[in-house]
């Protein structure tokens, strides 16, 4: 798995207080990883400091999995 | 109207987390003051406050993991993690986890905050100077907004009654359990969670009160003798925080599930002093009001007034408050027993009313006054036991709690045995 997966994972296992093993490829934030509304926004705060990139809105909608994430990210920095 | 019995509480203090832990060592005379922690105090002037003592839940000390996960802990400001911490000890000593929809349904919250999410604002203040506004979390207004105790705790044990919160500074505690216990007498709900809880001690809660010349300031040599109402050498209050929260319990819902009944909130009054929005005025008149009130809803004659927790905060105005108890019970002040367990614990702004509406239940259960500590010299005469360093043994079956607050507005709540 690739650097940015693994800096992602875990942010994501920090900030909802998951096991490491349920942030898979297509795992919804909100469906399954038990995150609400508000957690979403302070997951992509997160992934914006980690990585120094900026996260608009707009995009910042689209990111439902942790595939999504990585992703976006892999794309923008 | 209906009668209102208290059958839970739950403490969070400086002395201890929890309330037999709190009341032991509020009994033997201890101090939960010390340097401060919570922050650097380096650039304010005072250095010393009253914290809750942190540690791993065992003799007292209080550990987080017991009432919140950190994931959920990160969410919220300290004022409402001591909430929610004092109100699971109170709802398990209740007994009261209703399962069906329609006790959940007359069962209702009002747990407010003297200032709530202070440290938040500081600190989410330094976030947008140094990080800009897009760094503000998203969990910053539901972290610090004042009724989020009520809101938490609602969400927590299902709880879908009357779901409220008091913010009258220094008076929110007794003006929650007293607003509190009147929404059962009407009959909006049948039991009601009710208190107080607050963490200001961080560095704009310190300068904000030392600039109003509030705090004590010349004991950082020896923190535990600072808060010293009515001593003659006192200079101020000392910040404490935590949480206090009761369970009041309609009286005969109470009896008909077998509760355990600790008292009876048997009055309660208010008054406002409008005066000055800091100071009291002189005359004592609004607490005179306050306690003739809370007295006259209980049906108690003045001279049948056994203890009274004195708001009593180490500062200039604990005289006037003396005066007024003195004024309210005339000649029966002789055999009554006043003391401050601010003296103790440091004062708890928006906690304090609901910490120390629970010592004068205890002090009902116990049949026993607890001491004003540091009380070596006093700067009145007075013909009151002020239960000057040590407790004090006697009767207790009616007690008053009062609390006043910044803006001039007061409160007492007139407690019982249940008879």
């Amino acid at each position: 798995m690739s650097d940015i997966a693994d800096r992602v994972k875990k942010i994501v296992v920090e900030h909802l207080g998951v096991e490491e093993d349920k942030v898979v490829e297509n795992a919804s934030f909100i469906d399954d990883l038990g995150a609400d509304s508000l957690d979403t926004v302070e997951l992509v705060m997160a992934f914006e400091e980690e990585f120094g990139i900026e996260i608009p809105d707009d995009a910042a909608e689209n990111i439902q999995t942790f595939g999504d994430a990585v992703k976006f990210i892999k794309e923008a920095s | 109207m209906r009668r209102v019995v208290v059958t839970g509480l739950g403490l969070v203090t400086p002395l201890a987390s929890g309330v037999e832990q709190s009341w032991s060592r509020l009994l033997a005379g201890q101090s939960g003051a010390g340097p401060i922690t919570r922050f650097d105090p380096v650039n304010v002037i005072t250095k010393y406050a009253c914290e809750v003592p942190d540690g791993d839940g065992t003799d007292g000390t209080f550990n987080a993991d017991d009432y919140m996960q950190p994931k959920e802990r990160r969410k919220v400001d300290d004022f409402i993690l001591y909430g929610i911490a004092a109100a699971q000890q109170a709802v398990e000593d209740a007994g009261w986890m209703p399962e069906d929809e329609a006790a959940r349904e007359r069962t209702g919250v009002m747990i407010g905050s003297g200032i709530g999410g202070l440290r938040s604002i500081e600190e989410t203040t330094l976030i947008i100077r140094d990080k800009g506004v897009r760094r503000v979390s998203p969990f910053f207004i539901p972290g610090a907004l004042i009724n989020l105790i009520s809101g938490q705790v609602g969400i927590r044990y299902g709880f879908k009654g009357p779901n409220h919160s008091v913010v009258t500074a220094c008076s929110t505690g007794a003006h929650a359990i007293g607003d509190a216990a009147r929404l059962i007498m009407f009959g909006d709900a049948d039991v009601m969670v009710a208190g107080g809880a607050e963490a200001a001690i961080c560095e704009i809660g310190i300068a904000g009160f030392n600039a109003c010349k509030a705090l004590s300031t010349k004991r950082a040599d020896n923190p535990q003798a600072a808060s010293r109402p009515y001593d003659v050498d006192r200079d101020g209050f000392v910040m404490g925080e935590g949480a206090g929260i009761v369970v009041l319990e309609e009286y005969e819902h109470a009896k008909a599930r077998g509760a355990k009944i600790y008292a009876e909130v048997l009055g309660y009054g208010l008054s406002g002093d409008a005066h000055h929005i800091t100071a009291p005025d002189e005359d004592g008149d609004g607490g005179f009001r306050a306690m003739k009130m809370a007295l006259g809803h209980a049906g108690v004659d003045p001279s049948q007034v056994d203890y009274i927790n004195a708001h009593g905060t180490s500062t200039m105005a604990d005289t006037i408050e003396l005066k007024a108890v003195e004024r309210l019970l005339g000649d029966a002040a002789a055999k009554a027993t006043m003391s401050s367990t601010k003296s103790a614990t440091g004062h708890l702004l928006g906690a304090a009313g609901a910490i120390e509406g629970i010592f004068t239940i205890l002090a009902i259960r116990d049949q026993v006054a607890p001491p004003t500590i540091n009380l070596d010299n006093p700067a009145v005469e007075t013909p009151l036991d002020l239960a000057p360093n040590k407790k004090v043994e006697r009767q207790v079956k009616v007690a008053l709690s009062n609390s006043f607050g910044f803006g001039g507005t007061n409160a007492s709540v007139c407690f019982g045995a249940v008879r």
